[in-house]
C-alpha cells in the first residue's frame, strides 16, 4: 500500500496545565515533566515533518506556554515554512512571551474558553482562568495576532452557547470552534456527567445555524456534532494513518492524540527513529491505514471511503476492540452502547455536576 | 450574460492576517494556509490572492489578471469577483470599503 502525505503535526509539548478541565483529552496517565522532549529533539522533529510534507503545526499540551523553549520552536517551525498555530489556555501569556511568539513568526493563536460567565467558567476549569483568559485575548488583539476562540460544549454549559458566542465575538475572535465534547481521555471517565440531552442538542444546533448565517464573513463559526448522537460515525482524521499525526510530550508518535486509549497498541519514538520512518512504516500507523484491516458491517459498506470505519479509540473503549465498527454507526453491532449511555443521560437529574476533574498523577510535577 | 454585482468594483481586497500563501514544492502548487487548513489554489486564483494587499481595488485587480491571461476581459473580471465573493465568506479576504 502507498503511504500517503501528512499534512498536519500536532505537538504536545507538554502534559503540564494549569486547568483541569473534567472534558482533558490527554490520556489519564499523564507525561511527567522529567520525561519531555528536549527542545532541540523537537527542532528535528519539526524539520523532518517539513520534509514529509506537513503544512501545519499545532502547538498544544497540556499547556504550551509552558514550555520554556516554546518562541524557539515556533520560529524553527516558520523557517521550515510550517503554518503555525498555538493551541493554549492564554493562563501565562504575559506581555514579554506575547511579543515573543510573534516576533518569532506564531500565524495564530487559538484560547480556550469554558464559558463566558466568570463563576461557571471556573468552577468547570477548576481554577480562577476565565478572567485572566479574557485579558490575555485583549492582549492579543491588540497586539494585532489573530486569534481563533475555542469552547469544548458539554451539558453544564451548552445553555450558554449564543452567550458564549457573544464573548468571542465582542473580543474580536476571527473564528470559533464549538466543539461538543468528544468522549476520550479524562471526558471518557466523565462522559455520565458531560453528555448533553437530546434537547439541549437540538437546541443548540439551530442556534448554531442561524449563528453561523449572521457571522458570515466576520467570524468563522465551526460547530462540531457530538458523534454519539449521529446515525453515522465521524470520518475520524480522514483514516488512520492518513493524513496527520501526534507526538506526545515523551516523544511518542500516536496517529490520533487519543489513540494511547487503545490496549497492546505500540507506539514508535522520535528519539529512536526519524518521523519518516514512523510514518511509513511504525506498526501503529499501518494497523488500520487503508481498508484492509475492515471487518463487516465497514468491509461491505458504501462509505467505507467516507467515513473509514470511524474512530477507533472510539471502537476501542466503547467495542473493547480497536478492529470493530465505530459503535456511533447505525449498522454496528455495538451500537447498543451508545443508545444506552444516552438513555441513562436522559432520566439523569440535573444539579451540580459529579465529574472528576483533571489532575496529575501522584508523583507527576506540575 | 447573467451579472455578479457584488462585491462591488469600490472595494479593496485584503488578505486575513490569519490566512497566508506559500509554494508548496510536493506538488508544485501554491496553498493558501490557514488554521487547520488549506486551499490549493490554480493559477488564477493565485494570482488574484497575491494582489489581495487593501490597495488595489476588486477592479485593478480584474484589470491586472486580464493583462497577465488569456481570454475575454469580462470572464476574467467576472472569475475575479467570484474567487473574491468566495474568499471572502470563508473570512480569508477582507472586503474593505476603503483603502488601507
Amino acid at each position: 500500500m502507498s503511504v500517503p502525505r501528512p499534512y498536519g503535526l500536532l505537538a504536545e509539548l507538554t502534559h503540564r496545565c494549569p486547568l483541569h478541565c473534567p472534558y482533558c483529552s490527554n490520556p489519564l496517565a499523564l507525561v511527567s515533566r522529567g520525561d519531555e522532549l528536549v527542545v532541540g529533539a523537537w527542532i528535528r522533529v519539526l524539520e523532518e515533518a517539513a520534509q514529509l510534507g506537513v503544512l501545519q503545526v499545532g502547538f498544544s499540551g497540556g499547556e504550551p506556554l509552558l514550555y520554556p523553549e516554546l518562541p524557539a520552536l515556533i520560529a524553527a517551525a516558520r523557517r521550515v515554512g510550517l503554518y503555525t498555530n498555538l493551541i493554549t489556555s492564554a493562563i501565562g501569556l504575559h506581555d514579554t512571551l506575547l511579543k515573543g511568539l510573534i516576533a518569532a513568526g506564531l500565524d495564530t493563536i487559538q484560547i480556550s474558553f469554558q464559558s463566558d460567565g466568570t463563576e461557571q467558567a471556573d468552577v468547570i476549569a477548576g481554577t480562577r482562568a476565565h478572567e485572566r483568559k479574557i485579558a490575555a485575548a485583549k492582549a492579543v488583539r491588540a497586539a494585532g495576532l489573530p486569534w481563533s476562540a475555542n469552547v469544548v460544549l458539554h451539558r453544564n454549559n451548552i445553555g450558554r452557547l449564543g452567550e458564549m458566542i457573544a464573548l468571542a465575538e465582542g473580543l474580536g475572535a476571527f473564528r470559533m470552534e464549538l466543539a461538543n465534547v468528544q468522549f476520550y481521555g479524562w471526558a471518557f471517565a466523565n462522559r455520565r456527567e458531560l453528555l448533553p440531552t437530546r434537547a439541549q442538542i437540538e437546541r443548540a444546533d439551530a442556534l448554531a445555524r442561524s449563528e453561523l448565517e449572521r457571522l458570515r464573513g466576520r467570524m468563522e463559526l465551526i460547530y462540531v456534532l457530538p458523534d454519539y448522537y449521529e446515525k453515522r460515525p465521524k470520518p475520524c482524521l480522514h483514516g488512520w494513518g492518513s493524513r496527520a499525526m501526534t507526538v506526545n510530550p515523551r516523544g511518542d508518535v500516536l496517529p490520533c492524540q487519543a489513540a494511547e486509549a487503545i490496549p497492546g497498541l505500540v507506539f514508535d519514538n522520535v528519539r529512536q527513529k526519524s518521523l519518516g520512518d514512523i510514518w511509513r512504516e511504525s506498526e501503529a500507523f499501518n494497523r488500520f491505514r487503508g481498508t484492509e484491516w475492515m471487518p463487516e458491517p465497514c468491509r461491505s459498506c458504501d462509505f467505507k471511503e467516507i467515513d473509514f470505519g470511524g474512530c477507533r479509540c472510539q471502537a476501542a473503549q466503547l467495542a473493547g476492540d480497536a478492529g470493530a465498527t465505530d459503535p456511533v454507526c447505525e449498522f454496528s453491532p455495538h451500537r447498543a452502547h451508545v443508545d444506552a449511555l444516552l438513555a441513562e443521560i436522559e432520566v439523569q437529574p440535573d444539579g451540580a455536576p459529579q465529574w472528576r476533574h483533571r489532575q496529575e498523577q501522584p508523583g507527576g510535577v506540575l | 450574460m447573467p451579472s455578479t454585482p457584488t462585491p462591488p468594483e469600490a472595494i479593496y481586497p485584503k488578505l486575513a492576517a490569519h490566512a497566508r500563501l506559500r509554494d508548496d514544492a510536493q506538488s508544485g502548487a501554491t496553498m493558501l494556509l490557514y488554521p487547520e487548513g488549506a486551499l490549493v489554489l490554480d493559477d488564477t486564483a493565485a494570482e488574484i490572492i497575491k494582489r489581495c494587499d487593501g490597495v488595489r481595488t476588486v477592479e485593478t485587480i480584474a484589470a491586472e489578471l486580464a493583462g497577465a491571461f488569456e481570454g475575454n476581459a469580462a470572464e476574467i473580471a467576472n472569475d475575479v469577483r467570484d474567487c473574491l465573493r468566495d474568499l471572502g465568506e470563508r473570512g480569508l479576504v477582507h472586503l474593505n470599503a476603503r483603502p488601507l
